[in-house]
């Protein structure tokens, strides 16, 4: 068992075009530096210094990681992340 | 260039008008691979804002799952600009997330007339497209 990450078209170049890829942790923090480990590059566009970018949006199973614990929340096999990319734009 | 139906476009338009002054958004679904726009699913502006549009993060995860399991893509992401050209702004540049999506931007500055364009975001690049309406696909 692990836990499954879905990758966002435009993240694919990390994962070899894969759309979801395995990993572990026990908390989404960890998960990402997992990921990373694997997948150099990824947790750039997943994180800055202030933690999960704001226009990255990351789901643990049906709930947004915001209104979680962010990267503090638990993650446990047969989990699954999703990471979307937040559709945003506008005039200003 | 980016060919979509009368419906379509209309659906879009009629949406930015009720939003004005707001900017609204949304997508138009399709089938992966066939570069054809058919399920209009307007989204909420979680922003509420005349200069700035996101989706609802909870909204975009249920029309994303949604396209999954129906084996379709976002072939179209539009949204308004309600005082500016229908042209993207840096802000909609720099968050363009979808390489394989046709982003139209509609403009309700005008009372009298709604532009309707199209373009492609790629790596901070845009392209701006040929739009083709049709009546049907045939």
């Amino acid at each position: 068992m692990a836990i499954e990450v879905r990758i966002p078209t435009i993240l694919r170049s990390y994962t070899d075009g894969a759309k979801a890829v395995n990993a572990k942790g026990s908390t989404l923090e960890e998960l990402i530096g997992d990921l990373e480990s694997r997948h150099p590059g990824l947790k750039d566009r997943l994180m800055d210094d202030s933690g999960l970018r704001r226009f990255v949006n990351v789901y643990l199973n049906d709930e947004d990681v915001r209104f979680l614990g962010g990267l503090g929340t638990p993650v446990a096999d047969g989990d699954t992340v999703t990471v979307l990319p937040a559709v945003a734009g506008g005039a200003r | 260039m980016l060919t979509i139906s009368r419906e379509l476009v209309d659906k879009i338009v009629a949406h930015a008008r009720a939003d004005h002054p707001d900017e609204a958004c949304g997508v138009v679904a399709g089938p992966a691979g066939s570069d054809r726009p058919e399920r209009f699913v307007p989204m909420e502006n979680a922003e509420r804002s005349p200069t700035f549009y996101r989706f609802d993060s909870m909204e975009q995860f249920r029309v994303w799952r949604e396209m999954d399991d129906l084996d379709e893509v976002p072939v179209v992401i539009y949204h308004s600009h309600t005082a500016t050209e229908a042209y993207p702004s840096r802000t909609d540049i720099s968050y363009a997330s979808e390489p394989d999506a046709h982003y139209v931007l509609v403009s309700t500055a005008s009372e009298e007339e709604t532009p309707f364009r199209s373009y492609r975001i790629v790596d901070g690049v845009v392209t701006e497209e040929e739009v083709k309406i049709v009546e049907s696909y045939g």
